[in-house]
C-alpha cells in the first residue's frame, strides 16, 4: 500500500467553485478559466502515489500550485474535488478530530518562512506539537530535545528563535517536524529562504538523516537542481496540474513534452547524469582468441584497443593495438600483452566525479555492473555529448545500431 | 414636509423600551447593580481604608516594576502632591472606579474580541455596534443607566464600560487577526484545538495589541468616570463639577491637576505592562 495516494485532487480558489469543473474537463486553460469564471485553479485533477520511505519531490514555477497541493495533503486548505490517502485512509471524509489525529502521529510540516512560534523558546517551539497531545512535560522535553540534537541543535534549547540564523531556525523547524516521530513529512521550499551554501549543507544532512530515518517526504521546490539532487522521484507541475512524474534521469533523458525539456535545459546535468547514461557498447574479446584475431576486430570496428572479458562478460584487462602488434610478431597470447590496470567505474558513478578519469585516460574508461561485468564504456566525447543533451534513451547493448567509433586515440 | 411625513416616535419608542425592560428583567437589573456597586465598594474600601504612605510607596513600587524609574518618580511625586492638595481620598475613588470600569470592559472586552476575529459575521455585527457607542456623545447613556440603575457610581459605571470598551474589542480583533498566516498554519499542521491555537499562539502574539487597547479603555474609563459625576459618582470629578458650577477657577484647577496626574499614571503603567512583558518573552 503506497504511503499516500492522491486522486485526482482539484483545488479551485473563488466562489462556487464547481463552476470551473466541466471547464477543466473540456481541458480549458487556467487562465480562460480565470477570465471566464473569475476562479483561479490551484491544482488541477492531480493524481500520485508515494511509497513509504521515497522522498517525492514537486517541483514547478512560482504559482504553479505546489504550495496548494502540499497544504491539500494535510488539509490546511479544503480540497475542492478529490481523495487523500494516508496509509489508506481518506482524510477528506475526517472530522476535525480525526483529522488533528493524523495531523498529530503522522504528519509533519516544514515552512518555507520557517514559521518558528517568537514568543517561544527554540525548545517550547520543538515540543509544541508533543504538547497539544497533552504529553508530559518531562517526556516532551526529552524528545525535543533529541530531535534537537538530531539536527545538530544541542545546547541552543533556551534561545529565542530570533537570536538565530536563518539556517539554524529552519534546523528548528525541522525539529520540530521531527519531534513528533511522524512518518510524512511535509516540507514546502522548506530550503528556498536560505543561502546557497546553507542550502547545500541543509540538503546533505536532510538526506543523510533520511538514510536512517526512512520517512516519507514530500518536498517542495522551485530549484530543479535541488528536486535533482534528492528527489527519488519528481512531479513537475505547471498551471495546478502535474506534468510529468518520473525518476530524475527519466525527467531529464525523457522530458514528456516541450514544457518539461525547456525547464532541464539549463540543469546541471553532470549532477545527475551517471556514467550508464553515457556510455557505448564496449569493443571486446575473449581471451582463446590470438593476436592476430585482435588486430583484425580492432581494424573492422575502427577501435585501437579491446576489452578483455571472459565467457561471462566479466572484464580481465584490455589490450592495445601496440601491444597486440607486437605480440603477433613475437609470437606471443595476448594474455601475455594484456593490461590488468583498466581504469574502471561503476554505472551510476555520476558525471562530475569522473571527469579527471575520462580526461587523462589514453583508452576508453569501463563501466562495470555487478560481479565486474562489462557494461559498456565511456569515450571522452560522450561526456560532452552527455552535458550537452545527448543521452542514451535506451541502453546500449538494446542500441547496436548505435555502436559508434569506440576509442578516442 | 412636515405634514406628509409626520415625525417618526422615535423617542417614544426608545422610551417604551426602556421602560419594558426595567418592567420585566428589573431582577437582572437588580443583580447587575449589587454587582457593580459591591466591586466598585471593595475597591473603595482598600484604597481609602490603607494609610496614604502605604498605598504611595506600593504604586511607585509597581510603577517601578513595570516601567521604569521615570514612571517611578513621577508615581512618588505625584501622589505626593494629590495628597498634599487634599485630594488623596476622592482619587482613590475615582480609581475605585476606573478599575471596575476597566476591570469590566477586559472581562466583557476581551472575549468579544476574540469572537470577532474568530467569526466574520459576528465582526460585520459588531463593528458598526462599536461605531456608534463610540460617536454617541458620551453622557447620553448616562440617561438609560440612571433610568435602569438610579443615582450613583453604579450607572456611572455603566456608563463608563460602554464609552470605555469598544477600543479593547476592536483592539483584541485586530491583534488575533494579524497573527501571522504562517503561524495559525504551523499551529494547525501541528494538530492543535482551536483552543489550544488561541492560548498558545494567538494570544500571546496578540499581546500587545490587546494591552494598547486596554490601555485606551482605562482612559476613556477615566474620562466618563469624571463625567459621571453629573449623576452622582463620587470621586475627583465631583470636585471638577462643583468648581465649573461655583465658578471656582482654583479649586477647578486643582481638581484638574489632580486628574491629570492619575491619568498619566494609569496611562504610563497600563502601557508599560503590554510592553515589558512582551521583552521577556521575546
Ligand atoms: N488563498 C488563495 N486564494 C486565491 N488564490 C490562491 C490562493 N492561494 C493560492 N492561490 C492561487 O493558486 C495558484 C497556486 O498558488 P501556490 O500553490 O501558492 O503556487 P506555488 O506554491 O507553486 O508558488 C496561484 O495562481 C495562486 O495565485
Ligand atoms: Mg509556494
Amino acid at each position: 500500500m503506497p504511503k499516500i495516494k492522491v486522486e485526482n485532487l482539484t483545488k479551485i480558489f473563488g466562489r462556487q467553485p464547481h463552476r470551473a469543473f466541466d471547464y477543466l474537463k473540456q481541458g480549458r486553460s487556467k487562465q480562460d478559466i480565470f477570465k471566464e469564471t473569475g476562479l483561479t485553479v490551484g491544482v488541477n485533477q492531480v493524481s500520485f502515489e508515494v511509497e513509504a520511505g521515497e522522498i517525492f519531490v514537486i517541483m514547478g514555477l512560482s504559482g504553479s500550485g505546489k504550495s496548494t497541493l502540499v497544504r491539500l495533503i494535510n488539509r490546511l486548505i479544503e480540497p475542492t474535488a478529490g481523495r487523500i490517502l494516508i496509509d489508506g485512509e481518506d482524510i477528506v471524509g475526517m472530522n476535525a478530530e480525526q483529522l488533528q489525529q493524523v495531523r498529530r502521529k503522522k504528519l509533519g510540516m516544514v515552512f518555507q518562512k520557517f514559521a518558528l512560534f517568537p514568543h517561544r523558546t527554540v525548545l517550547e517551539n520543538v515540543e509544541f506539537g508533543l504538547e497539544v497531545q497533552n504529553i508530559p512535560k518531562k517526556e516532551r522535553e526529552e524528545k525535543a530535545k533529541n530531535a534537537l540534537a538530531l539536527v545538530g541543535l544541542s545546547g541552543w534549547e533556551n534561545s529565542m528563535p530570533d537570536q538565530l540564523s536563518g539556517g539554524m531556525q529552519q534546523r528548528v523547524g525541522l525539529a520540530r517536524a521531527l519531534a513528533n516521530d511522524p512518518d510524512v513529512l511535509l516540507m514546502d521550499e522548506a530550503f528556498s529562504a536560505l543561502d546557497p551554501l546553507i542550502r547545500k549543507d541543509m540538503q546533505d544532512e536532510l538526506l543523510e538523516l533520511q538514510t536512517t530515518m526512512q520517512k516519507t517526504i514530500l518536498f517542495i521546490t522551485h530549484d530543479l537542481d535541488e528536486a535533482l539532487k534528492i528527489g527519488d522521484r519528481i512531479a513537475l507541475m505547471k498551471d495546478g496540474a502535474i506534468v510529468q512524474i518520473g525518476t530524475p534521469e527519466e525527467i531529464l533523458t525523457n522530458p514528456a513534452n516541450e514544457y518539461v525539456e525547456k525547464f532541464v535545459e539549463d540543469v546541471d546535468r553532470s549532477k545527475v547524469l551517471a556514467a550508464e547514461h553515457v556510455m557505448k557498447r564496449a569493443e571486446t574479446i575473449t581471451l582463446d582468441k590470438g593476436p592476430r584475431v585482435a588486430l583484425q576486430l580492432m581494424k573492422d570496428r575502427g577501435v585501437s584497443s579491446l576489452y578483455v572479458v571472459d565467457k561471462k562478460k566479466r572484464l580481465i584487462g584490455v589490450v592495445k593495438a601496440d601491444a597486440v602488434n607486437a605480440a603477433s610478431r613475437e609470437a606471443k597470447t595476448l594474455e601475455d600483452v594484456m593490461d590488468r590496470e583498466v581504469p574502471t567505474v561503476s554505472a551510476n558513478t555520476l558525471l562530475n566525479e569522473m571527469f579527471d578519469l575520462v580526461a587523462f585516460s589514453d583508452i576508453p574508461v569501463a563501466v562495470t555492473g555487478e560481479q565486474n561485468r562489462l557494461l559498456g564504456v565511456v569515450v571522452k566525447g560522450a561526456v560532452l555529448g552527455g552535458l550537452a543533451g545527448k543521452v542514451n534513451r535506451k541502453t546500449p547493448s538494446d542500441a547496436e545500431e548505435e555502436r559508434q567509433v569506440m576509442a578516442g586515440e | 414636509m412636515s405634514e406628509l411625513f409626520p415625525k417618526l416616535p422615535l423617542d417614544r419608542w426608545v422610551e417604551r423600551l426602556v421602560q419594558y425592560l426595567d418592567e420585566h428583567f428589573g431582577l437582572v437589573f437588580d443583580v447587575i447593580s449589587a454587582g457593580i456597586g459591591s466591586t466598585v465598594d471593595l475597591f473603595s474600601l482598600i484604597f481609602t481604608s490603607l494609610p496614604d504612605w502605604l498605598l504611595i510607596i506600593g504604586f511607585t513600587l509597581l510603577a517601578y516594576k513595570v516601567g521604569r524609574l521615570r514612571v517611578a518618580l513621577f508615581t512618588l511625586v505625584g501622589l505626593l502632591l494629590i495628597a498634599n492638595l487634599g485630594y488623596w481620598e476622592h482619587s482613590m475613588e475615582t480609581l475605585a472606579l476606573v478599575l471596575t470600569a476597566g476591570l469590566i470592559s477586559i472581562v466583557i472586552g476581551v472575549p468579544a474580541g476574540i469572537w470577532c476575529a474568530r467569526n466574520d459575521s459576528v465582526r460585520n455585527v459588531v463593528t458598526p455596534l462599536l461605531d456608534f457607542m463610540q460617536t454617541m456623545p458620551a453622557f447620553v447613556y448616562l440617561i438609560p443607566a440612571i433610568f435602569f440603575f438610579g443615582l450613583g457610581k453604579v450607572p456611572g459605571v455603566i456608563a463608563s464600560v460602554i464609552f470605555a470598551m469598544p477600543p479593547t474589542i476592536r483592539l483584541t480583533n485586530l491583534g488575533i487577526r494579524q497573527v501571522p498566516k504562517e503561524l495559525i498554519e504551523a499551529s494547525d499542521a501541528f494538530g492543535s484545538t482551536s483552543w489550544q491555537k488561541l492560548f498558545k499562539v494567538q494570544l500571546p502574539l496578540a499581546k500587545t495589541t490587546i494591552m494598547a487597547g486596554v490601555n485606551q479603555s482605562i482612559m476613556l474609563a477615566l474620562s466618563m468616570v469624571v463625567i459621571a459625576s453629573m449623576i452622582g459618582a463620587k470621586g475627583l470629578g465631583a470636585d471638577v463639577y462643583r468648581a465649573v458650577t461655583q465658578i471656582n477657577i482654583g479649586t477647578g484647577f486643582e481638581a484638574g491637576l489632580a486628574i491629570v496626574i492619575m491619568a498619566i499614571l494609569l496611562d504610563r503603567i497600563t502601557q508599560n505592562m503590554g510592553k515589558k512583558k512582551n521583552v521577556q518573552e521575546g
